[in-house]
């Protein structure tokens, strides 16, 4: 038996699935397809007969899959979603991760394992770039309610730059607040008020 | 009581309220529970959370727990379900093409006889319907087996029920992926709201009382936390006790539509609560009594019997050993943590764990521990009963 397994990855997002494939390429020499569509998701699957199918847990079309667990014709094969019962570790990172694998019956968790830690790998990556995006645009947010915030008691109080956000600034240490919390109260205050 | 903090997982659907109520309401509080409630995008992978561990319990279809003692579908971690959460408020919804052959075939949609309306289905439909559902472990998929294939229409060769998302519902009908649907509210309204979808039948007149979805537990953890177990059960009796009271249905919707819970509009959610409902784009209601019910009879009581039905028809379907499977389902169904937790309460609970399933036709007085329970009808369309200890 040879060692190349075929793969199919459900990603609607095009970026996202050359990524996937290209670190699943590093792991091996597998015959990967992707199925962007989610119409007939189940049917398009098993046309392609995979060993593997890899799936973002975060998508609501991943209980289309569940129907493969269920063969409906001698000609099909079943799948399981890949839970190594030696170690449910991996099965667990995976899922922490944001991706799940079902697996046809039958196939050596050996043989998986590579791919699998070729997807995890991924998926933590894009995870984290989404963490770092959040958090990126949350303090851009902060910075321009500061920035509104310092304006008002410049003008309110006929501060300076440095002086309105000192004001700022002990206001937030004096209540055991943020900055940015502290600047978001006057700015809504200053609306109703004006 | 120390505070207790459980992370429960659901999905954004009306029938996800007792989780919503307990929090908002503060039952879960009373019972020094602190819920955090996690919105999860699809049913297995709700499931999987629970499995591994990740969260404490989930809102889940009734025969997800079952079908997973079976050995069937994606993981095979023994889940318990610790009480029934809601019966009943699925509904049947097919496409408007398919409505205005029913209806030129003189089909008065009525909402509520079965028989007619599965007959007048098939009918129309030609040799193959093809019915969306939400998971293939669902009380969906097995009512409309039931029903469908009682009138005669057999599944696969003139069936094809197939997992579609609820929120995709609509678009598959529109697109002709599917000739109907049976979902969860709100999900038939709004395919309606949106123009796309008449409503056929509700799913209350195939089985006047089919338990729908159920809290579930890894059974490790109930076995090591019975006291948080007996916790959560007590927190869901009183939420779904307050749910079943019609005067709460305005503020039940209003806690719903919030942008963190379904962020739907509360109108369309309270139509599912009282069961008063828009069946098609024109604007006809109808009226369903038992459309979704909280609290019914012994409440959320998790039936063996009803454990065994959902058994008997998925060993059916899958070709698995009906008795192997009956012994393993009704294990899940935890009578014996919900009879444990409730014991010294104001709730009132039957005598047995199991009943003939189908067999009431009107409300009737049952033994219980006080005296007499009345247990509200629980008719099959086509008056069968269901006996879990035939073979």
């Amino acid at each position: 038996m040879s060692d190349r397994l075929s793969i199919v990855v459900v990603e609607k997002d095009r970026e996202r699935a050359l990524l996937i494939v290209d670190s699943l390429r590093a792991a091996g020499d597998h015959e990967i397809i992707v199925i962007s569509e989610q119409t007939g998701l189940a049917r398009r699957i098993s046309e392609r007969n995979p060993d593997v199918v890899l799936v973002d847990v975060t998508s609501p079309s991943r209980d289309m899959l569940e129907e493969l667990t269920l063969a409906s014709s001698p000609m099909e094969r079943p799948v399981a979603m890949f839970v190594d019962r030696s170690d449910d570790s991996l099965t667990r990172t995976a899922i922490e991760a944001g991706v799940s694998a079902y697996v046809v019956d039958g196939l050596a968790p050996g043989r998986i394992k590579p791919v699998l830690d070729a997807a995890i790998t991924r998926f933590q990556m894009f995870q984290r770039m989404r963490a770092e995006l959040a958090a990126t645009k949350r303090a851009l947010e902060e910075r321009k309610i500061i920035d509104r915030a310092k304006g008002l008691l410049m003008k309110a109080r006929g501060l300076d730059e440095d002086a309105a956000y000192a004001l700022l600034r002990k206001t937030a240490m004096d209540q055991g607040k943020k900055v940015a919390e502290v600047a978001e109260a006057l700015v809504t205050a200053a609306g109703l008020l004006s | 009581m120390s505070v207790v903090r459980l992370t429960l997982g659901y999905i954004p659907l009306v029938d996800a309220a007792p989780l919503i109520v307990a929090r908002e309401i503060g039952f879960a509080e009373q019972e020094g529970l602190s819920l955090d409630l996690r919105p999860s995008p699809s049913w297995s992978t709700l499931r999987d959370l629970v499995a591994l561990g990740q969260i404490e319990a989930a809102h889940m279809l009734a025969p997800v727990p079952v079908a997973m003692a079976l050995g069937l579908g994606g993981m095979a971690t023994r889940l318990d379900a610790l009480c029934v959460l809601s019966a009943n408020g699925n509904a049947v919804g097919v496409s408007l093409p398919l409505a205005e052959r029913m209806r030129a075939a003189g089909h008065p949609f009525d909402f509520a006889d079965a028989e007619s309306a599965g007959r007048a289905l098939i009918a129309a439909a030609g040799d193959r319907l093809r019915i969306g559902v939400p998971f293939p472990f669902s009380m969906h998929a097995e009512l409309l087996y039931y029903w469908l294939g009682a009138l005669g229409l057999e599944a696969p060769q003139a069936l094809d029920v197939h997992t579609v998302p609820p929120p995709l519902m609509a678009e598959a009908l529109a697109a002709g992926d599917i000739d109907a649907f049976c979902v969860g509210a709100p999900w038939g309204a709004a395919a309606v709201d949106d123009g796309v979808a008449e409503l056929l039948l509700p799913t209350t007149s195939i089985w006047r009382f089919a338990p729908e979805k159920v809290l579930a537990v890894r059974h490790d953890w109930a076995e090591a936390n019975p006291d948080l177990a007996a916790r959560m059960i007590r927190t869901m009796w009183r939420a779904g006790r307050w749910l079943a009271d019609r005067d709460n249905h305005v503020t039940a919707s209003e806690l719903l539509a919030r942008p963190e819970y379904l962020n739907l509009n509360a109108e369309l959610l309270e139509r599912s609560l009282t069961g008063v409902q828009t069946i098609s784009p024109r604007g006809e209601i109808r009226r369903t009594d038992g459309f979704l019910l909280f609290h019914a009879g012994a409440g959320g009581f998790p039936w063996r019997s009803q454990a065994s039905w959902i058994a008997a028809r998925l060993a059916a379907r899958t070709g698995l050993d009906r008795a192997a499977a009956d012994r393993a389902a009704r294990q899940v169904f935890r009578t014996d943590l919900y009879r444990a937790a409730l014991a010294g309460t104001s709730a009132d609970l039957p005598g047995a764990s199991e009943k003939l399933e189908g067999a009431l036709h009107v409300p009737t007085e049952v033994a219980s521990q006080t005296g007499t329970l009345i247990l509200p009808p629980d008719g099959f369309f086509d008056g069968r009963v269901f006996d879990p200890s035939a073979d």
